[in-house]
């Protein structure tokens, strides 16, 4: 097993390659072809003539394609994506800075849809057509309806505003941690700090409560209907039939084959996670990646918005990446050459 | 054989059951009748909708959740096996007192676990009455040596979509045989097999299971394939048990017309098979009385009144007809 | 034509598509008639910055905004927005994936894995980054914001069209067909097209809300409708420095958002269960 292991994750990496070249190609058509004057949008609104001149020469943007082409990809691989109107500094080193940000609210956000979305989508699938199975249908078929943005605001609204109970935004409220990770409940235990660890948590609640929330639906509608999916299995009827004991046909078999649609489904939800972060973080003024795009639109930065892009496609592939390869461990039938 | 009343293990008698469908009330069984003894093979012949594998599922209790067991009495070696409790049936008859080879090999076995930790959970849980001593990894190998796969040591590792159609199915009657049941309900067990396959599969439940006690309730489409393995057959038909014979009685003298039909419609000599004319019925609303009559050239009013009761041809031969066939 | 006759029985009975087609029927009688069901049809446009800020009352069901416009009317203004950029989105994804799905399906060379590559490298980042993206290089608007969400959601069509293709390609359906002397066009249209039709129209159902949501988050962002327009995003967006006081200025456009994408979700949901076949019944 270990050798078609191996070359299952070997061509699962080869293959997220040209997925990769693809999307920089497509960036380049986006931002270089589409557009009526790229030299202006790069700019910025509040250019002269003259600077989007010195800008189209200055990125090339006057030579001809194939010599462009080059020129982006060289840029790419040297990590370069240009400047920030609105901060000034290299795009990569304002994404750097400010992915910790996004990265502990999408974890926090992903573990908590995962911790209640799978336990309640076993439950519902289970008994079904119960009580429980119908608030709970219900429950995500609304939760999916829900303009994420405007759940965060009411949120807000009612337990920032109104309650008081919880903070309006940022990160945190002391001063933070120092840094190991970047991500502030991490480094918080890490050095003791008790005190920047509770505040961390206030600030992240309801963020990550309302980013979860669609994901949350999502991962338990799966959950569930992967599990009815296998209850209809041929070998789980067998496993029945056998007499073997209901908690080993459901802990040991049905949970496995049951796990493996929820696993599949975890690549979507990062996506969704990740998407979501760009409305959510504008909403509770949370300083990573998402709140770094909605500046960069208000101000017309669009170097940073193109960087924000790659950096999300970039990552998006890495996770559904690992997603593929911790499913082909899972599940022996992948791994099959 | 022994047929004396002593040696009865199942009974079965005026078993109805009903689904409860979109589309209406599905009279899946009704009023089937069969007694097993120990020790004996019975075959269980029909086309598909006869009812067979209902049969069995009711046998062993795991009807889907739209089925319901409308009338009749079910006993394994006396006991009443409808009112038994649920924990009593899981731990006592299915995979112990009656064990099941199921009908597609393939899907059957969980695909994510090897077979050699599906068997051992069959050793560890319903226990390995039907095979030695020693730890359950060793009794592993042992029945799958008694089933006759090669080098089982390095088939236990294996993954069921690694193994061959034949193999699986040895590895299904394996996991039947462990532990030690009085019955085997075998369903289908060679349809999803090629032919020379089949050939082999059968010659090796033929030794695994005759004069060792253990009875078989072998359910099949295929007449050829039930005269070489069982004592007695029973025919049904769209879920009205039809005829009851000792197998070589059955082939030489069937008195129902229906069996008679399906004995014609098997491949003669000259390679042509005859069609029984008509269809299956709807099972929803199903013909009065014997379901075969619409089909059947013998058929009068009288069959339309009511299921005919058994009429006893011969020794151990019954009849469901108001007309049988002259012997 | 019993398959009709069937479906629609089930339809009726079906209370998730019915109720889910009601509110969907209400939306787009909303949306056509909003000039004449708003009480304040002009406050589209006109401002009236003396009635700024007014909460729901009997003269304004839904309050006032920022410049004393009528939200409920603004609203119904907003429903017909809504409807236009996400009918002509999932339209124009549909008419560019499904063929494309079909031809990927169909046939089994280049052409096939070379759409595919495609269509991966456009799931590849999730759908509001590259519409943002998209509707940043053109210029937001609500044009753009309709050609960057037919762009991004084209390949969910194309997949599911592919895979049913594939899934018919391996019964001898197709092989037939075209052994009866059906040219490779007319058994796409004519015969594959018709059998991958309940999967694509349950998708669509499904795009509608998905779409609508983009559509809402992009004009929240700015990135797509622009004020003035009533967008339901732009609405919201606007309302949030007037939080906590105003709370009807965010609280109703996102009902409103809830409310229509939550039909369209019922009614996908719904026509999944009736067009599919039905999951073994145990009938054995």
């Amino acid at each position: 097993m270990h050798k078609n292991n191996l070359i299952f994750v070997a061509k699962r990496v080869l293959y997220a390659v040209p997925a990769i070249a693809g999307l920089l190609i497509l960036a380049f058509v986006i931002s270089r072809i589409i557009p009526a004057d790229p030299a202006a949008l790069v700019a910025g609104e509040m250019a002269s003539p003259q600077q989007v001149e010195e800008v189209r020469h200055q990125h090339g943007f006057d030579r001809p394609l194939y010599t462009q082409i080059l020129l982006y990809f060289s840029q790419l691989l040297r990590g370069d994506l240009g400047k920030s109107l609105y901060t000034g500094r290299s795009v990569f080193s304002d994404l750097v800075d400010r992915f910790p940000a996004t990265l502990e609210l999408t974890l926090v956000s992903m573990a908590l849809s995962i911790a209640v979305g799978i336990p309640l989508g076993i439950a519902a699938a289970l008994k079904r057509n119960s009580i429980l199975d119908h608030l709970l249908r219900g429950f995500t078929v609304a939760g999916l309806a829900i303009a994420s943005f405007w759940l965060g605001l009411m949120l807000q609204l009612f337990f920032g505003m109104w309650l008081g109970i919880a903070p309006l935004g940022q990160r945190i409220g002391v001063s933070p941690p120092a840094s190991v990770t970047g991500l502030y409940l991490v480094d918080a235990a890490l050095t003791l700090n008790g005190e920047a660890f509770l505040s961390a948590l206030k600030h992240i609640t309801l963020p990550a409560v309302t980013l979860s929330f669609s994901s949350f639906a999502t991962i338990t509608r799966f959950t569930r209907s992967g599990v009815l999916d296998v209850i209809q299995e041929d070998f789980v009827l067998y496993e029945r039939a056998m007499g073997l004991p209901p908690r080993l046909v459901i802990f040991k078999y049905l949970l496995r084959n049951a796990l493996i649609s929820t696993v599949t489904q975890i690549g979507l939800l990062f996506g969704l996670l990740l998407a979501g972060t760009v409305v959510i973080e504008t909403v509770f003024d949370w300083p990573g990646l998402g709140l770094y795009a909605y500046n960069a639109i208000i101000l017309s930065d669009y170097q940073a918005i193109l960087g924000v892009t790659l950096w999300a496609g970039v990552i998006y592939v890495t996770v559904n990446l690992l997603v593929d390869v911790v499913l082909g461990l899972m599940d022996p039938r992948k791994t099959e050459l | 054989m022994d047929r004396s009343p002593d040696t009865l293990l199942l009974n079965i008698e005026r078993l109805s059951v009903h689904f409860h469908t979109d589309r209406g009330l599905v009279r899946a069984l009704d009023h089937a009748d069969l007694r097993i003894h120990r020790g004996e093979v019975l075959g269980l012949i029909g086309e598909s909708g006869s009812g067979k594998s209902t049969l069995a599922r009711s046998v062993l209790r795991i009807l889907p959740l739209s089925a319901r067991i409308a009338e009749g009495d079910l006993s394994l070696s006396g006991e009443d096996l409808l009112a038994m409790k649920e924990s009593d049936l899981n731990a006592r008859v299915r995979g112990r007192g009656i064990t099941l080879i199921p009908q597609d090999p393939f899907t059957s076995l969980n695909p994510v676990f090897t077979i050699g930790t599906q068997m051992e959970d069959i050793v560890k849980w319903k226990g390995s009455a039907g095979i030695g001593h020693g730890p359950p990894g060793e009794k592993v190998i042992e029945i799958l040596e008694r089933v006759q796969i090669p080098s089982p040591r390095d088939q236990v590792g294996k993954y069921p979509h690694q193994l061959s159609g034949g193999q699986r199915q040895r590895v299904l009657i394996a996991m039947a045989l462990l532990p030690g049941p009085d019955l085997v309900i075998a369903d289908e067990p060679t349809t999803a097999l090629d032919v020379t396959v089949e050939a082999q599969i059968l010659q090796l439940m033929k030794s695994l299971v005759l004069g060792k006690g253990i009875s078989v309730l072998f359910i099949t489409h295929d007449l050829g394939v039930a005269s070489q393995i069982c004592h007695r057959i029973v025919v049904m038909y769209a879920g009205q048990d039809m005829e009851e014979a000792p197998a070589d009685v059955l082939f030489s003298q069937p008195r129902h017309p229906y069996t008679r039909e399906l004995l014609e419609s098997l491949p003669n000599p000259e390679g042509t098979i005859r069609d029984i004319p008509g269809e299956i019925p709807n099972l929803i609303q199903p013909p009065p009385g014997c379901r075969f009559h619409p089909r059947c050239a013998r058929s009068t009013a009288l069959c339309t009144q009511a299921l005919p009761e058994k009429k006893a041809m011969a020794q151990g031969h019954w009849v469901r007809c108001l007309y049988p066939l002259e012997s | 034509m019993t398959g009709l006759k069937l479906i629609g029985r089930k339809f009726s009975r079906d209370k998730l598509a019915f109720t889910g087609s009601l509110i969907i029927l209400s939306l787009v009688l909303t949306a056509a008639l909003a000039g004449l069901l708003a009480p304040y049809p002009e406050d589209v446009f006109s401002i009236h910055p003396g009635e700024r800020l007014q909460p729901p009352s009997s003269n304004h069901l839904f309050g006032t905004d920022s410049m004393g416009r009528d939200i409920f009317s603004r609203l119904l203004f907003g429903a017909r927005i809504t409807l236009i950029i996400s009918i002509i989105a999932v339209g124009a994804s549909m008419l560019i994936g499904v063929p494309l799905g079909l031809l990927a399906g169909y046939y089994e060379n280049w052409v096939s894995e070379a759409i595919m590559r495609i269509a991966d490298v456009f799931l590849s980042i999730p759908q509001i980054i590259l519409a943002i993206f998209l509707a940043q290089s053109l210029g937001p608007s609500i044009h753009s914001v309709i050609l960057a969400l037919s762009v991004t959601y084209w390949p969910w069509f194309t997949r599911i069209v592919f895979a049913e293709t594939r899934a018919l390609k391996k019964t001898s359906f197709i092989e037939a067909t075209e052994a009866l002397g059906a040219g490779r066009l007319r058994t796409m249209l004519l015969h594959v097209l018709p059998n991958v039709s309940s999967p694509i129209i349950v998708r669509s159902s499904i795009g509608m809300g998905f779409t609508i949501l983009t559509a809402a988050a992009l004009g929240f962002l700015g990135a797509g409708a622009q004020p003035p327009t009533p967008e339901w995003g732009v609405t919201i967006a606007e309302s949030r420095q007037f939080l906590p006081d105003a709370w009807w200025y965010a609280t109703f456009p996102g009902l409103a958002i809830f409310l229509v994408v939550m039909g369209f979700n019922m009614l996908g949901d719904g026509l999944r269960d009736i067009l599919d076949p039905r999951i073994r019944r145990g009938l054995e």
